[in-house]
């Protein structure tokens, strides 16, 4: 059948945050993945109803830690004792009990730059348009609405079938969304 | 002659005529062909000197004297014209280049050919005061004199200074000198002054000089003193007068009482095992003390613990610097002393009165014993505050304990012309109240300042027709005078004066007069047949006549070299004692006034001639520690009878501002306010009024500062005035005093470590009691590894037990590395400057424990009364592991390969981190911008090896890097080792007593080192593990043990 | 607290007033915080006081003019004194700083639901303290224009910072402090910020939070990694709120001036930040609340809570209060003992009595529940609190200084008018920070709040 071009998913309305993990659940289990949700606040369950898997957040926080923290110390090392060794108050070039607390900051800054742009990288924003807000009711998904949107780039996707089963689920409206 | 003529020859300086000529611009062809047409050294000041522009003149004139009317419109600002003037002395500095000054004056290490830029000379002269001179060695920057430093081979220097020769180059370079001629405040020409006085000298040939009279100071110049007697030869009727007003009488009128002629004594400390002093300051003050203090200082050296001391006896008023330095020490009032005097002769088997001073009793005794056991081993000096009767006894006893000839001797006097200086000016004043002096001169005093206030000297002088007064300030006197001369300052005119011991020495120019300035004897010529003679010539003849040589020039060449004419000392003289001591009439029978007023000289101002000079006013006196006033000092008893005290300010607090109570003093009819201030160690009863400050002509630096004693300081009281307790009243008010030290307490702590010679024979190590070094093994770091400090390895040692406290180095240190004046409001609220510090504590037991802490001297009344004085000098201590530096966060401090601590101006951002972690706050913190940056003759000043700090920046002592760096240098040229000794930091240069001592610890055989090796010496707050590089030798004191008893 | 929350008609009711009042909905707390944002009319009252703080700091700008022309002994430090007032503000200031941070972080991970309606304005005022406290250490040095030379830049002379000094540990402590706390307080406002875009009227204000808010929408993908670096930022800002004021506690503990160097100081330091911070926190919460009516939100529970958290850190600060004079006498060190002698007879000793009323003996009054719960009581006892923190730190860096090793050089300070201007100048422009963030952004977290209707309304089911 043919497919339309300029439609980015079908996106069903719901009143509480059960009805939206019900209703995700349902979705997934009629088998379509290219699925997302959208609410005011963090469901809890509703990852798992989606099925992500662990983000790689930790990951790049961990990374960027230890670069901070490592780096920190050896630069400390490199600026007292090798570049510029200098006589200070009798102390050792290398006094590394002097260096630890700034190699502890520069550790912890690391991780927090590396976790909060990594997570905005992964989550592509900035971002200021997306498809979804050409629905009208979409702007209440930052306020007391749950949206669930089956992508048109879904292998399973038919127009009908979806609006259909997303009508099944008591969605209170059901929009197609436009893409351009 | 002419006057063109006359003004070369004078100086060698190329003065304008000042005849008015039509007004043309600046023609540098002119200048240039000037500039050619002279050969030999030319010193010019500015390009419109030698192309003169009356238009400049005219300026130059205006600005000079700071009183003057402003009857002209086109007001040139002083900064504006100093800024002319500042630019165009360097130009003088310039062509300067290091050549001698005219006259072939010679550099004291080597000739002046091949001199290198940048390298400085020194040429040798002397600082008259008094009836001494001290013998200097002036460096001297591209013809710029910058430092001053003692001359070995002066008998009343031996290379040491004291504060005011290390002054007296910022008196030099004294923007608010005297800058030219002036006759009613209007600017003249040198030759104006010229020609009215050559007509008045017609007039007095008349009357045979009938009108006319000299006053001066003592006069130790032989050549100004020749010119002196050449006038009163050409005048015979013409009378010299002479007025010292910190100098007592007593001292010459004793010795003429005693020998039938004015004697000088000379003692000889250092063969003395027991000398006793009755209110004398030989130590701190008069002629000969820099000399004096070195000499006391050998028998007083303590190598081991078998080596014995000297003994020191002193009961005075007011605790001085060499009350401070005594074994034993008792005050008494001034006119106790004579008491004593006559109750010591009595127990010396010598008759007389047996009355004695009831406080003197125990002492009386042991002093006595003391003294027989050391016959022609001891010796007594007696202060010329005394009356002649004292002196009379104490020549007396000397000469019956058989020291004379051993620990003292007469010779002649060192005054060219001695007479009782009150009678002098007595006679004076009559004569100007009966209207019988026509012509006045007056050479180097300020009598309208100085003279007892019943003389009411101005009054008198408006009573003479043409009054002349040479002096370096436009002072009080100048005021009231028809002519003011500027006269010169003796680092810029040629002279001579004679030491205390007579030695003479030739007084050499280290650069041109900076202004239109000439010397005393000079404006005296004016008078005479021969008002050409320059001063170079008149010294040179002089001397050519006094010792006939067959080559003169040779000797003549030497002499300047030296800086002393060889074998010019006064010879012995036999002087026996023409009459019984005991049946002088005493001077004061047992007065018993309720309270007495006695005046003194400051150890900063003296009698108020150097109360310009920044470096002396900021200098915190040394027993004292008060900067920039005077104040009335009275013991702590006296205090409490008059309910007078201090409260401590809370900005600056014990470390600055000290709010004292004010009193009014009224004497002889006059009254003065005076702040007061309560001093631990002085006689009960006793108030002291130091001299020298009130001053309302002295300049910026000096005017209205603290109060004038000369104002309450009557001819029949000159130096101690009796009376009721009414006579000083406090007044409710309360007045600011800058104090750098209120806090003299040691909190028990083991600061300045003290003891007795039999403990210290007991027990060598007891400077270590209560302070251990904590062993290397015991550091976590093993910094000694690190940093081994293989080369040389700077250290300095100050042996307490020489340091009097005088603070020479202070301002020595000061002129060396350029350290600002900060003045009285920054003293008061603790940042004053200096980069050596001498701090005075009380020690006794009582006074070791604990109270609140805020120093106040009620706290410690029981043990205030008496308490040993002890001074300790303070320069960075250079720790190994030095605090400031781990906490500084730009590595602005840090150490060298030496063991300096250095700092790094240009890398402080100023964050004050190193000095919170200073345990000995040496460092200093620029808070504002400290340094004077306009005044030109300051920028000529300065010492070209040290950068001039800017405000936010940090700084301290360095140990004088810049001069271990030229010693390096020139070692390393002549690839050799740092001899010991080579080096010499200023403050070091500066102790008459050799109680600093700087040099390469490393050197087994150096100085330094051996005065580690000591068992006294000891690391001020070891404990620290600071490992301070300078060390300090604890101060041992040799009590009599009798007198312990009694 | 959160686990087994009695219904509200429990009869222990009286003990555990609701983090939340009772009958809100998603959009009743949405429209209730944003309204003040958005639709609420500026009151006379905000442009008055807004008028002061701004007048004040302009006080404040040309105290610091006159300081950079002058240098900084327009103040009244000297040696001995060092540091004074710069000092003394610059630790008030961080510590103050550190109650945001840890409310957000520390009860985020213990999970305290309470924290919740509190720890965005807290977090606010930890930044604006941050930035007060920032300008002290900045101006305090003698060459400000320098102030550069202390961070790690390649210069040409090759020559780098001092990493041994403690004054570097402050300058890398603060600023990973101030940046950290920054990231934290900004990801948690990009939802409400989303929020706002959606609901403002007016175009400007669209695109500005359009701006800010970077596109949010919301996506159940994004909301998961958004959770896990919140969780991980919290976690990071944890132990760097202890260190910060563990390093600035070094400055003195690092040291050898008696009453400064002592082992007691990190734990002390950062007990008595969360104390002063808590007391600052309540000084703002309880005005704002009466002001725009949070009651609901910010609730007695709340300020009871707060008031616990500062009778708590009380008492720590007062253990290190009497352990400064246990170990000085203990050690023997005559250093230190003569110090705290000081501080109970020396000059300076109402100081440290007025110290000790408002910081150990005023607050033992929080032990009852009658004035834990009486408002007006709490407020003044904040501001004692504050008061008697900046005491504290005055007592520390000035009394020791004053009466250090070498009794000739002891001295004494007291501020000048340029010390007290710049002081309550920053005071100043505190304030005026706070004014400006209560209009511009949401002061309470919208989808926290939200979170928080949908756990208690499940909770009622």
């Amino acid at each position: 059948m043919l497919h339309r071009s300029h439609l980015y998913g079908v996106m069903g309305e719901f009143a509480s945050p059960e009805e939206l993990i019900h209703a995700v659940k349902r979705v997934r289990e009629a088998g379509y993945r290219r699925v997302d949700a959208y609410a005011p606040f963090p469901v809890e369950g509703l990852s798992e109803a989606l099925g992500l898997r662990h983000s790689l957040v930790p990951t790049l926080t961990l990374t960027g830690g230890l670069l901070g923290g490592v780096g920190g110390f050896l630069f400390q090392f490199w600026v007292a004792a090798v570049t510029y060794p200098m006589n200070i108050g009798g102390r050792p070039l290398n006094s590394w009990p002097a260096f630890i607390p700034v190699t502890f900051e520069l550790a912890v800054l690391g991780a927090a730059l590396f976790s909060v742009f990594g997570m905005l990288a992964l989550n592509k924003l900035p971002q200021p348009h997306h498809p979804v807000f050409n629905v009208d009711r979409f702007s209440h998904a930052t306020t007391d609405r749950f949206f669930l949107c089956i992508e048109a780039r879904d292998p399973k996707f038919h127009l009908e079938e979806v609006a259909r089963l997303l009508q099944s689920l008591h969605a209170h409206h059901v929009n197609e969304v436009e893409d351009d | 002659m002419s006057k063109q003529k006359h003004h070369e020859d004078d100086d060698g300086v190329l003065r304008p005529d000042s005849q008015v000529a039509p007004r043309r611009p600046l023609d540098l062809a002119e200048v240039r062909r000037k500039l050619q047409s002279h050969t030999g050294k030319q010193y010019w000041r500015t390009l419109e000197e030698l192309a003169p522009d009356p238009e400049f003149e005219e300026l130059l004139h205006r600005e000079f004297p700071r009183q003057a009317p402003s009857e002209w419109e086109d007001g040139v600002d002083r900064r504006d014209f100093l800024r002319l003037m500042g630019a165009s002395l360097a130009l003088a500095g310039l062509s300067g280049c290091g050549r001698a000054p005219i006259k072939e004056a010679v550099p004291y290490v080597k000739q002046p050919d091949g001199l290198t830029l940048g390298k400085p000379l020194f040429f040798a002269t002397a600082m008259p005061l008094g009836a001494d001179a001290v013998g200097l060695l002036v460096e001297s920057h591209e013809g710029r004199p910058t430092k001053i430093e003692g001359n070995p081979d002066h008998p009343s220097s031996l290379g040491a200074t004291n504060a005011f020769a290390q002054a007296s180059i910022l008196d030099f370079y004294d923007p608010d000198r005297s800058q030219v001629v002036s006759n009613y405040g209007e600017i003249r020409a040198w030759s104006e002054f010229l020609d009215s006085a050559q007509a008045s000298a017609a007039a007095l040939k008349a009357t045979q000089g009938a009108g006319l009279r000299i006053l001066s100071g003592i006069v130790a110049s032989p050549t100004l003193a020749a010119q002196i007697q050449a006038l009163l030869t050409l005048y015979p009727q013409a009378k010299w007068h002479q007025w010292e007003p910190a100098v007592g009488d007593g001292m010459r009128e004793g010795g003429k009482l005693a020998f039938g002629t004015y004697v000088n004594t000379i003692y000889r400390p250092e063969k003395a095992d027991v000398i006793l002093s009755l209110d004398s300051d030989f130590l701190g003050s008069g002629p000969g003390h820099i000399r004096y203090a070195r000499e006391f200082s050998r028998p007083r050296t303590l190598n081991g613990s078998n080596d014995s001391l000297s003994r020191l006896y002193v009961i005075e008023p007011t605790p001085s610097i060499t009350g401070a330095s005594a074994d034993h020490h008792l005050p008494a009032r001034a006119s106790d002393i004579e008491l004593f005097a006559r109750a010591l002769a009595g127990k010396l088997g010598m008759g007389g009165s047996v009355s004695r001073p009831p406080a003197a009793e125990k002492w009386l005794d042991a002093v006595a014993k003391d003294l027989l056991k050391h016959k022609g081993g001891c010796l007594i000096v007696v202060g010329d505050h005394q009356p002649a009767s004292v002196h009379v006894l104490v020549h007396a006893m000397n000469a019956a304990l058989g020291n004379v000839g051993s620990t003292l001797y007469y010779t002649q006097p060192v005054e060219e012309h001695p007479v009782n200086h009150l009678d002098s000016l007595r006679g004076l004043c009559a004569d100007m109240d009966a209207g019988k002096v026509d012509t006045l001169v007056m050479v180097g005093v300020n009598p309208v300042y100085t003279a007892p206030h019943d003389f009411d000297f101005a009054s008198m002088l408006k009573k003479v027709r043409n009054s002349v007064q040479v002096s370096r300030h436009f002072d009080e006197t100048a005021e009231y005078c028809t002519w003011h001369v500027a006269e010169s300052h003796f680092l810029e005119t040629w002279g001579d004066a004679r030491a205390f011991d007579g030695t003479v020495s030739v007084i050499q120019p280290m650069i041109a007069p900076l202004y239109h300035t000439v010397s005393a004897r000079q404006a005296l010529g004016a008078f005479g047949d021969k008002p050409g003679v320059s001063d170079y010539e008149a010294v040179r003849d002089r001397l050519k006549a006094a010792n006939p040589s067959a080559d003169f020039e040779k000797s003549w060449r030497k002499t300047l070299n030296d800086g002393v004419l060889a074998g010019s000392a006064f010879a012995p003289m036999n002087a026996p004692i023409k009459i019984n001591a005991a049946n002088i009439p005493a001077t004061n029978p047992a007065p018993n006034d309720e309270i007495e007023f006695i005046f003194r000289p400051d150890y900063s101002v003296y009698d108020g001639r150097f109360a310009n000079n920044g470096w002396l006013q900021e200098l915190p006196k040394p027993i004292t520690k008060l900067t920039w006033d005077n104040a009335a000092l009275v013991s702590p008893k006296t205090a409490e009878k008059l309910g007078v005290g201090h409260s401590v300010a809370w900005r600056g607090g014990e470390h600055g501002k000290i709010n004292s109570n004010v009193v009014d003093i009224e004497l002889s009819g006059s009254k003065v306010t005076a702040a007061a201030w309560i001093l631990p160690g002085q006689a009960d009863g006793t108030v002291v009024l130091p001299l020298g400050y009130g001053r309302k002509r002295a300049g910026y630096t000096g005017s209205n500062k603290g109060f004038s004693a000369y104002v309450v300081r009557s001819s029949n009281a000159l130096w101690r005035a009796g009376a009721s307790s009414a006579s000083i009243r406090k007044t409710g008010d309360d007045y600011p005093l800058a104090c750098t030290q209120y806090h003299f307490n040691m909190e028990g702590r083991q600061i300045l470590a003290t003891g007795t010679l039999e403990e210290y024979r007991k027990n060598p190590k007891f400077a270590h009691e209560h302070t251990e070094l904590p062993p290397k093994e015991l550091s976590l770091y093993k910094g000694e590894a690190e940093f081994p400090y293989a080369g040389d390895k700077w250290a300095m040692a100050i042996d307490l037990n020489h340091c009097n406290g005088c603070s020479a180095c202070v301002v020595a240190c000061q002129s060396e590395n350029n350290i600002p004046v900060v003045g009285k409001e920054q003293v008061m609220r603790g940042r004053e400057m200096h980069w050596i510090r001498v701090d005075r504590y009380y020690a006794n037991s009582a006074s070791a424990t604990g109270g609140n802490a805020t120093g106040d001297p009620s706290e410690y009344n029981p043990t205030l009364d008496n308490p040993e004085t002890f001074f300790q000098p303070v320069p960075c201590q250079q720790c190994e592991n030095a605090p400031c530096e781990q906490v500084c966060p730009v590595g602005a401090t840090v150490h060298s390969a030496e063991g300096l601590n250095d700092m790094v101006y240009n890398r402080c951002i100023g964050t004050r981190y190193c000095s919170n972690n200073c345990p000995y706050k040496v460092r200093r913190f620029n808070f504002l911008r400290f340094q004077d940056w306009e005044t030109p003759q300051l920028k000529l000043m300065r010492n070209p090896e040290v950068s001039v700090r800017s405000r936010g920046v940090m700084e301290k002592c360095t140990y004088c890097v810049q001069r271990i760096t030229i010693g390096r240098i020139e070692a390393e040229k002549q690839n050799r080792p740092i001899r010991d000794g080579e080096i010499v930091t200023a403050c070091e240069a500066a102790c008459p007593t050799q109680a600093i001592v700087f040099g390469n610890a490393n050197d087994p055989n150096s100085r330094v080192a051996k005065l580690r090796a000591q068992q006294r010496n000891y690391s001020l707050l070891g404990e620290l593990n600071a490992r301070p590089r300078t060390t300090y030798l604890a101060a041992v004191r040799n009590p009599n043990p009798d007198m312990e008893k009694a | 607290m959160s686990a087994g929350q009695p219904p509200l008609d429990s009869p222990d009711i009286r003990r555990l007033t609701p983090v939340l009042g009772p009958g809100h909905t998603f959009a009743s707390v949405t429209d209730k915080i944003s309204a003040i944002v958005l639709t609420r009319p500026i009151s006379v009252g905000w442009f008055v006081g807004f008028g002061i703080a701004f007048s004040i700091v302009g006080m404040l700008t040309i105290a610091l003019g006159w300081l950079i022309v002058k240098g900084v002994g327009i103040w009244g430090i000297n040696i001995p004194i060092g540091w004074g007032f710069a000092i003394v503000n610059f630790v008030w200031w961080i510590g103050i700083g550190h109650a945001g941070t840890l409310i957000s972080a520390i009860l985020f991970l213990l999970n305290q639901k309470w924290r919740t309606s509190i720890n965005r304005f807290a977090e606010a005022m930890t930044l604006f303290a941050v930035a007060c406290a920032g300008i002290f250490p900045l101006i305090h040095t003698g060459r400000p224009w320098m102030a550069y030379f202390m961070f790690p830049y390649p210069s040409t002379m090759g020559i780098w910072p001092q990493f041994r000094s403690p004054l570097i540990w402050d300058v890398f402590a603060v600023s990973t402090y101030g940046t950290v706390s920054l990231l934290f307080w900004y990801v948690g406002l990009v939802p409400d910020l989303a929020t706002l875009r959606d609901r403002a009227v007016q175009k400007p204000a669209k695109i500005i939070y359009g701006m800010l808010s970077m596109g949010w929408r919301g996506s159940a993908r994004h909301w998961h990694r958004y959770q896990s670096t919140y969780l991980l930022l919290a976690g990071l800002a944890t132990p760097l709120v202890l260190s910060v004021h563990t390093v600035v506690s070094f400055d003195f503990a690092i040291a050898i001036v008696p009453g400064w160097h002592t082992t007691i100081f990190p734990p002390y330091f950062v007990a008595g930040a969360i104390y002063s911070g808590f007391a600052m926190v309540l000084t703002i919460a309880i005005p704002l609340r009466k002001v725009y009516g949070l009651e609901d939100f910010i609730t007695m529970r709340h300020l009871d809570n707060m008031a616990k958290v500062m009778l708590a850190t009380g008492l720590i600060v007062a253990y290190g209060y009497f352990f400064e004079f246990f170990m000085a006498r203990y050690s023997g060190n005559k250093f230190d003992m003569f110090l705290v002698d000081q501080r109970l007879h020396g000059p300076y000793a109402p100081f440290y009595y007025a110290l000790i009323l408002c910081n150990i003996l005023t607050p033992q009054l929080l032990w009852f529940y009658k004035i834990r719960h009486n408002v007006t009581v709490l407020f003044i006892m904040s501001i004692v609190v504050n008061i008697g923190m900046w005491l504290e730190r005055f007592v520390i860096v000035v009394i020791s200084l004053t009466r250090d090793f070498v009794p000739s050089a002891w001295g004494r300070y007291s501020p000048t008018g340029w010390d007290w201007a710049t002081f309550i100048g920053t005071i100043g422009l505190f304030v005026m920070l706070i004014f400006l963030f209560v209009r511009v952004l949401p002061a309470i977290s919208i989808a926290e709040m939200r979170e928080l209707v949908a756990e208690t309304s499940e909770k009622d089911k």
